[in-house]
């Protein structure tokens, strides 16, 4: 039984770093691998998600509605940035870079000055229950769940949508899109909306088991980062992937030497990774498939 | 033959940045015309074609679509005002599948049109056959036939064709050119080519331009197109 018990313990902490690391990475891996740009502002957009949710959940309406008010806020902000920011450096990826941390310093001492240093939380719902010695939070299951749907949700509208199939043709060859019809300026409006609102889901979900501060949008940058960068540019080859991979490698170190070793070790994980596979899990996948 | 005007080009100069290339193209094409522009490599066959469609821009002249002037249009907006572009070296999107690829060009016409995908299998029997394979895994005539399918799907008005034969069997050459006739024929769908295999040329083009240093400089009617030699005048001088 003890066994068992542990065995649970361990898919508990593996299903926890994966739902984490998928929630925190999707949207700026769909920003990436559909658009190419490498968006430092993707914490600013989690953060966005989480205050606003916060706040509709003070309101006093129900959780799920303020986490998709959440998600909705932070995909139109990212379509204003995609607008005003992003679309004139298209073709200096390097300058948006510059561009996108500008945005992330502006939004987290903006909110620091505005908002001030904390903001009262909403609490973790649904309690807890136990399996063996140890007592589980039941929200963190639902992340888990919320994980895998996202993942999804994302497969069926890049694949069976008629946006889906406008997005992927745009980001394989865009002049063509556009000469056959295909409002691509509108697509990579809507993409980078996408994914600011993954980001702002992300962080919806995860405000109720956080502090709320103007910095925590870097908690998540750094695990989204670490994903995106093993998974490479696609989003199922990569990401999901890419977070089976590093959830498991910080289980293990976790359960092993606890929580500092699991961090440790996911990051070097990555760079044995950028030197083994420098295009990531899917460049890797995608080039032998071609 | 007294056919309405399609496409109506003053005076085009254009280019890529600041290198000029078209240097005041004149020319007209009728409604159901199957034109070809021919002439040496370098000329700016295909840089005309790219500033109609608006991939690139126009530095001076005008462009007009059934009298509707094109130039201050991007070029998804052209594209919906039906004229199905076919890129040189087909251009097809590589990782999509081959529906995937066809159902993009639903876009110029904006919507789906009911049996449509059943008439470009219809035309193209190998794109039936590929359906679900990745258009970028075919060979370059049965990508030809996709690109060209692809423009089918949005019902166009006029359909651009740049270099069709280029690294294309020659037997899939004479196929395509018998398809472009037939639908030409069939549904008076207007088909502007440019080329320089002969054979291509003689089998589809009812009219044809001679582009050379930029400009339209003679024009041959079908008579003048029996004569071969004086074709490949054309396209070696």
């Amino acid at each position: 039984m003890e066994f068992l018990y542990a065995i649970f313990s361990f898919l508990y902490q593996f299903g926890d770093a994966f739902a984490f690391l998928v929630l925190s990475a999707c949207g700026l891996a769909v920003i990436f691998g559909m658009m190419g740009v490498i968006n430092l502002a993707h914490g600013e957009f989690i953060l966005c998600g989480a205050y606003v949710s916060t706040s509709v959940a003070h309101m006093g309406l129900p959780l799920p509605v303020a986490i998709a008010a959440g998600s909705l806020a932070a995909g139109i902000a990212g379509m204003i940035v995609e607008l005003v920011v992003i679309r004139p450096l298209y073709k200096r990826p390097l300058d948006t870079i510059v561009a996108t941390w500008g945005i992330s310093m502006i939004v987290t001492q903006g909110t620091l000055i505005v908002l001030g240093t904390t903001m009262a939380g909403s609490g973790t719902p649904l309690g807890s229950f136990v399996v063996g010695d140890y007592s589980y939070s039941t929200y963190r299951v639902v992340l888990m769940g919320m994980a895998l749907a996202t993942l999804a949700a994302l497969w069926l509208m890049f694949t069976k949508t008629r946006f889906g199939i406008l997005a992927r043709a745009t980001i394989q060859v865009p002049h063509v899109a556009e000469a056959l019809g295909v409002n691509t300026n509108l697509v990579y409006s809507l993409t980078f909306g996408l994914g600011a609102a993954l980001a702002g889901l992300a962080g919806g979900l995860y405000a109720p088991t956080m502090t709320l501060v103007p910095t925590m949008g870097a908690a998540f940058m750094v695990e989204a980062f670490v994903t995106v960068v093993v998974g490479g540019a696609d989003i199922f080859l990569g990401t999901a992937p890419a977070a089976v991979v590093l959830g498991l490698i910080k289980a293990t170190l976790t359960s092993w030497q606890g929580q500092l070793a699991g961090q440790i070790g996911m990051l070097i994980a990555v760079i044995i990774v950028i030197r083994i596979l420098p295009r990531g899990i899917s460049g890797k996948i995608l080039k032998e498939r071609a | 033959m007294h056919r309405d005007v399609l496409l109506d080009v003053i005076g085009l100069h254009g280019g890529y940045g600041g290198k000029p290339v078209l240097q005041g193209v004149d020319f007209r094409v009728r409604e159901g015309e199957i034109a070809a522009v021919i002439g040496r490599n370098g000329v700016g066959k295909s840089t005309l074609m790219r500033t109609l469609i608006g991939l690139l821009p126009t530095a001076r002249g005008s462009i007009n679509l059934r009298g509707r002037p094109l130039d201050a249009i991007s070029a998804h907006k052209r594209a919906r005002h039906g004229i199905g572009y076919v890129p040189q070296g087909r251009d097809v999107f590589p990782r999509m599948t081959v529906v995937e690829n066809l159902l993009v060009g639903e876009s110029i016409a904006g919507r789906s049109i009911p049996g449509r995908l059943e008439e470009v299998f219809g035309y193209f029997p190998i794109l039936r056959e590929r359906a679900d394979q990745r258009a970028g895994t075919m060979s370059g005539g049965q990508q030809q036939q996709l690109a060209i399918g692809r423009v089918l799907m949005g019902d166009p008005s006029v359909i651009l064709l740049d270099e069709p034969s280029e690294g294309i069997q020659p037997n899939i050459v004479q196929d395509i050119a018998r398809i472009m006739v037939e639908l030409n024929r069939k549904t008076g769908v207007t088909v502007i080519f440019v080329e320089q295999n002969i054979d291509m040329i003689r089998a589809m083009a009812q009219r044809c331009y001679v582009m050379d240093k930029g400009r339209i400089v003679a024009e041959l009617d079908r008579d003048a197109l029996s004569d071969r030699a004086r074709i490949r005048q054309y396209l070696s001088v």
